[in-house]
């Protein structure tokens, strides 16, 4: 007889491997081939230690366009590890209680997914987009932010998508369009 | 306009999309005029060994979102959200996961994918999610409840009159031969009036016939006197009568008035000879049509600006005043909504592009910062490509440069105006769906904060900036290629 909790387990693994089966089927669908399967599994974030120094691309609700902002974050990480420690640490300046952008205290980036070629795939959570605040400037700043900051930091990342929970969303709050890829180039170009 | 103006009732918010024709194919080439809520349009019919076919693409395009790729063998087209497969040669599809059998095999041919006109009542409903009433003798499909009612009545009075009532504007083609006038329906989804002939007990004007054929219905009326047509009730009424010999039949009038919509005539060539049309109010000399989106409507409401303002009703109210402007400097406007309805970003853009508009304005509101923005596209990555991708969302990127030099001048109109406001590009839906020079402009609080957005003063000095930054730009804005 075999242990209910292995049964559940091993259930458990195998929706867990279906559900990466068919996102990496999806992604290779539309941004070529993954680079591995290694990349995709999330990694916890390190221990505080040494820390490098980045360039943060932060919206100004008043201003209307985003302003260059240096920060520390975590080293040593691998190549995606570094992406969502650079988002997270944009995440955190917006969720100070007086940002000049905000974002909700639930909001979060679940991963980041760096695909070959060029292409960078951030998972938002359903309170980053949920809560986000609705308007066309307030939805592309954060965009523009987003894919600005992975851009800058990460090198080779020429385009990103922005998924939430996993899944395609046809905009993150009523306006900014997330079905297809922003081109970093573009928003670089519309943001300075 | 006016006729448009004055019909802003929720039924007749797509009026006119049912007016429009997006493909001009000429008179004698076989077609399939297709009837939606969306838009009104024709295809070419190809023969291919002795059968009809049409291309799939080119028929689900104005509908909604839609793209194919060859790969190997197969044919894939996406529509909105439904996958289907063809293979050349193969009397058998799989749509959104079934197989249906097809009457005649599909075909690939240069790079279009051909299914036979005789398929489609058995694929449309699979792809649109709804019946469809195809009338294959005549190749007329309708899309929803767009059918156009008539009813006849004969007037015998001296001379007798023919009152012919349709339940939504119509604008045939009009021309006469001795004894008869001939009411050609190309891009009016007109159904019989009961039924194919009514006979009169007349001297005058004895009979009403119904045919219809190769994508247009006609209504003749047979007379023992020259007949006259004239068009009334805003395109819905159109009264024949007999006319002095003398006064019958004049020359052709340069391009005709387009009594029912915003559309200028078929602009492949000048009208039969012998054309009656009725004159209707205005200048047709050369009026670009505007489409104005109020964005959101319906459940889908927007950005919450206050507890009880939804947007949906803001862009409404500021698009009504915005639509004023417009025709005050000469533009004929239509208004996607004119009521608190829902309609999808492919039907907005399905609709501005079929109306080959001008030039297309989206409004939106919110409730930070102060005054106006003005956006254009930012096209995705997608949207550039080549190949098989097809381009619906980069189908801005033609008219983007003209956009952008509007979008610019109706920055520069508002800032003289004391209204603060600043241009930049966003990646709103469905600017970057649409063939024409597109901006969106989002309009925020102003001196009194967010009290101004639904207020009439504020939103019409934002609408006079907009219109009169547009109106230099009418010559730059043609009938869209
Ligand atoms: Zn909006």
């Amino acid at each position: 007889m075999i242990p209910r909790s292995l049964v559940i387990a091993v259930a458990a693994m195998l929706v867990v491997v279906v559900a990466m089966g068919t996102y990496v089927r999806r992604m290779r669908r539309q941004a070529g081939t993954l680079q591995s399967a290694a990349d995709l599994q999330p990694v916890a974030p390190p221990p505080s230690g040494p820390t490098e120094t980045v360039t943060l691309y932060i919206a100004d609700d008043a201003a209307g366009t985003l302003r260059a902002q240096s920060a520390q974050i975590p080293l040593p990480g691998g190549r995606q590890q570094r992406a969502e420690e650079l988002l997270r640490a944009l995440l955190r300046i917006y969720q100070q209680p007086d940002a000049g952008h905000p974002l909700a205290p639930a909001a979060d980036i679940r991963s980041i997914y760096l695909v070959a070629p060029g292409a960078a795939v951030i998972d938002l959570n359903t309170a980053f987009a949920d809560q986000h605040r609705s308007g066309v400037l307030d939805e592309q700043l954060t965009v523009n932010s987003l894919v600005e900051t992975l851009a800058v930091n990460v090198p080779g990342v020429t385009r990103v998508r922005i998924l939430v929970e996993g899944n395609e969303r046809e905009t993150l709050a009523g306006h900014a369009d997330l079905t297809d890829f922003f081109d970093a180039s573009t928003i670089a170009q519309a943001t300075h | 306009m006016r006729v448009l103006a004055a019909l802003s009732r929720p039924a007749l918010v797509f009026l006119l999309a049912l007016t429009l024709l997006s493909a001009a194919t000429s008179a004698d080439e076989k077609r399939v005029s297709v009837y939606s809520s969306v838009a009104t349009y024709a295809l070419p019919v190809i023969d291919r060994a002795g059968h009809e076919y049409v291309g799939l693409l080119e028929l689900l395009e104005p509908l909604g979102r839609v793209s194919a790729e060859k790969s190997g063998s197969r044919w894939k087209l996406r529509y909105n959200a439904i996958d289907s497969e063809f293979v050349p040669g193969r009397a058998r599809a799989r749509i959104g996961g079934r197989d249906y059998d097809l009457p005649l095999p599909f075909l690939f041919d240069n790079s279009r994918g051909l299914v036979p006109v005789s398929s489609l009542s058995t694929l449309l409903p699979r792809f649109l999610g709804a019946p469809v009433n195809f009338r294959e003798s005549a190749r007329r499909l309708f899309i929803g409840d767009v059918a156009i009612q008539s009813s006849i009545l004969l007037d015998p009075g001296a001379p007798p009159r023919l009152v012919l009532n349709f339940t939504a504007p119509v604008n045939p083609t009009i021309s006469t031969e001795p004894g008869k006038l001939r009411m050609l329906f190309r891009r009016d989804p007109v159904v019989p009036p009961g039924g194919q002939s009514i006979s009169f007990d007349n001297k005058v004007i004895t009979q009403v016939g119904y045919s219809e054929s190769n994508g247009a219905a006609e209504l003749d009326v047979s007379a023992n006197a020259a007949l006259m047509a004239t068009f009334s009730n805003g395109g819905r009424t159109i009264t024949v009568a007999a006319v002095q010999p003398s006064a019958a039949v004049g020359t052709a009038p340069s391009p005709p008035t387009f009594p029912g919509g915003p559309v200028p005539q078929n602009p492949t060539g000048p009208p039969p000879a012998g054309q009656i049309t009725a004159a209707s109010s205005g200048d047709t000399s050369h009026r670009v049509l505007a489409v104005v989106d109020p964005a959101h409507g319906g459940d889908e409401r927007g950005s919450a600006l206050t507890a009880t303002l939804a947007e949906k009703d803001v862009t409404l109210g500021f698009a009504r005043l915005l639509r004023h402007e417009l025709e005050q400097r000469g533009f004929s406007v239509v208004l996607l909504r004119d009521a608190d309805l829902n309609l999808t970003l492919d039907q907005r853009a399905g609709a501005a592009n079929a109306a080959r508009a001008g030039i297309y304005i989206s409004l939106h509101a919110a409730s930070q910062g102060t005054g106006a923005r003005v956006y254009t596209a930012l096209l995705p990555v997608e949207g550039r490509s080549n190949g098989t991708f097809h381009a619906w969302n980069g189908a801005q990127a033609r008219a983007l440069p003209v956009s952008r030099t509007v979008a610019a001048a109706v920055v520069s109109e508002m800032q003289k105006r004391q209204l603060p406001a600043r241009g930049s590009s966003a990646s709103l839906r469905p600017l970057n769906n649409v063939l024409m020079p597109a901006l969106a402009v989002e309009l925020a609080p102003g001196p009194n904060g967010i009290s101004d957005l639904p207020s009439a003063n504020y939103q019409q000095q934002a609408a006079a900036a907009i219109a009169d930054a547009v109106a230099p730009f009418r010559d730059r804005m043609g009938v869209q290629p």
